[in-house]
């Protein structure tokens, strides 16, 4: 079992390269529209030796991680609000569903009016792609919990502050968890659109500016890094469903 | 109220809204007596429990009680983030000093033969054995009023009848005053003092059942037979042998 998860996904890479390079092999795109894997492993060495692709990657997963942090830390907490208050729920439901309904690429030109081209604008846009989805999870899950667990957290002296930390938190974190990698995707996937318009760096500038020099190798050099980095993302979220106490929500 | 009484209620009725859900119920329960409440589904068994427990109040009538309570909900009530160790420990709090409450944990676990499970989590364990760990966390910290919603009801058969064992043991133990809302009569009939049958909604005391034999008892003992044939009797599912010849006359 355990060979065949190493094997079976380089065989089909391999597989994949192979494909590359047999339509690259006929000639039926011309050289400066289709780099062969050679030229974008030539490619990916001349980026590392410059050190742009690190710097490139470093900037944008920067802006990916302050976005995100300033979107859980305003959206957990509100979602909670919301989970708990009625009234704020009917208060701020709709105007919630429809900005989540709202293309975060739909407010650049307003990023690149108030924030100009450069961190701050990328920043904004991943914060208003993912705060919406954590705000709105965070509140169903909240709502979701079962009202026998706070009726134990009553019979047990759990109040307040303690209810809050013992019990309602525990409670949500597993879908909370879910919800941080599902968004943490988004957030990767909106920078790379946020800096090929509004950056003059990060990975997103680099596939632009590659397009724009004419160097397809160098445009598909960038396109692995942001594939690899995405998965090295999710790898590092789904530690967090290791956590002993969040196991409950997922062995079912 | 008296030394010796637990809880009380004296012409108690809840009504929700319009609903009559329990109408006049007057009822006394002594201190260590275990008392069985069976009845229809829907008739107001949990509503009887909500109101001992303090979580309910009655729209008429009064109850008084003395003692810490603590229910076992007819839902699975442990929290799913702790450890075995940690949810009993809940039942603790009261309890000042580490070793204190380390020591109660360890004798807690003994009494509902789970040790080695104190680090395992609710869902790592079976059926039975979280309703054990519920049981434990409602002993601890010596609470006085056990209130049981169908603890059982979700186990297999074979689970069902073993955790009324346990029970019967770990009670001769810790002593406490029970009551258990179940719709399993030979549970009644095997594990309580008394057996309460109530009416269908609105909810009266139909019938009260003494029996007296000590506890634990076999399922096919005598008197648990002849208790499980009363409790039918009182809800029209059995029928009197006399009745019964009659009719075999009658044909
Ligand atoms: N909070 C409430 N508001 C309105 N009606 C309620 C409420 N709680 C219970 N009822 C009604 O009271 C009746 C009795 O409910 P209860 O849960 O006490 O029944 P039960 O005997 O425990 O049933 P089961 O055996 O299925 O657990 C039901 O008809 C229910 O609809
Ligand atoms: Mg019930």
């Amino acid at each position: 079992m355990k060979w065949k998860a190493i094997v079976l996904p380089i065989v089909v890479a391999a597989a994949l390269l192979a494909v590359w390079a047999g339509v690259w092999a006929t000639g039926a795109f011309h050289e400066s529209a289709f780099p062969s894997p050679l030229a974008v492993a030539r490619g990916f060495g001349e980026e590392m030796r410059s050190g742009r692709l690190l710097n490139d990657s470093i900037t944008s997963l920067f802006r990916v991680v302050c976005g995100f942090l300033l979107a859980v830390g305003v959206g957990v907490p509100g979602g909670l609000w919301l989970g708990q208050v009625l009234a704020a729920r009917l208060a701020f439901l709709p105007i919630i569903n429809f900005f989540r309904n709202l293309s975060p690429l739909a407010w650049m030109p307003f990023a690149i009016l108030w924030f100009g081209v450069g961190d701050a604008a990328s920043i904004f846009l991943i914060f208003l792609s993912v705060f919406f989805p954590i705000v709105l999870s965070t509140m169903a899950a909240v709502a979701n919990i079962p009202a026998v667990y706070f009726r134990v957290a009553e019979d047990y002296g759990l109040h307040g502050r303690e209810r809050l930390t013992q019990v309602t938190l525990p409670a949500i974190m597993p879908q909370v968890i879910t919800t941080l990698r599902v968004t943490a995707g988004l957030a990767w996937l909106v920078v790379v659109a946020a800096e090929m318009i509004a950056g003059r760096d990060g990975l997103g500038f680099a596939v632009m500016d590659s397009r724009n020099g004419l160097r397809t190798d160098l445009l598909v050099t960038a396109m692995i890094a942001i594939g690899l980095i995405g998965i090295v993302i999710d790898r590092v979220l789904v530690q967090l469903t290791k956590i002993p106490s969040v196991r409950w929500g997922y062995d079912r | 109220m008296n030394q010796l009484v637990s809880l009380q209620l004296k012409n108690v009725s809840r009504s929700f809204g319009e609903v009559d859900v329990l109408r006049r119920i007057s009822l006394e329960i002594s201190r260590g007596e275990f008392v069985a409440v069976v009845g229809p589904s829907g008739c107001g068994k949990t509503t009887l429990l909500n109101l001992l427990s303090g979580y309910d109040r009655p729209t008429s009538g009064t109850i008084e009680s003395s003692g810490r309570r603590r229910m076992i909900y007819q839902q699975d009530g442990l929290f799913p983030w702790l450890t075995v160790n940690e949810n009993i420990g809940l039942g603790l709090r009261q309890l000042h000093g580490e070793r204190e409450r380390e020591g109660a944990v360890t004798d807690l676990l003994r009494l509902i033969r789970l040790e080695g499970f104190e680090r395992h989590y609710p869902h790592q364990l079976s059926g039975g054995m979280r309703q054990r760990v519920e049981l434990a966390r409602a002993l601890a910290g010596e609470s006085d009023i056990l209130l049981m919603d169908e603890p059982f009801s979700a186990l297999d058969y074979l689970t069902r009848m073993q955790m009324r064992r346990e029970l019967a043991r770990i009670l001769a133990e810790r002593p406490r005053t029970v009551v258990l809302v179940t719709h399993d009569i030979e549970e009644a009939a095997q594990l309580a003092d008394r057996v309460v049958v109530l009416s269908e909604r609105p909810a009266q005391i139909r019938d009260q059942l003494r029996i007296a034999a000590p506890r634990p008892r076999n399922l096919t003992d005598d008197e648990v037979v002849q208790a499980i044939h009363r409790i039918l009797t009182v809800l029209g599912i059995e029928h009197e042998p006399e009745r019964a010849t009659e009719m075999e006359r009658t044909l």
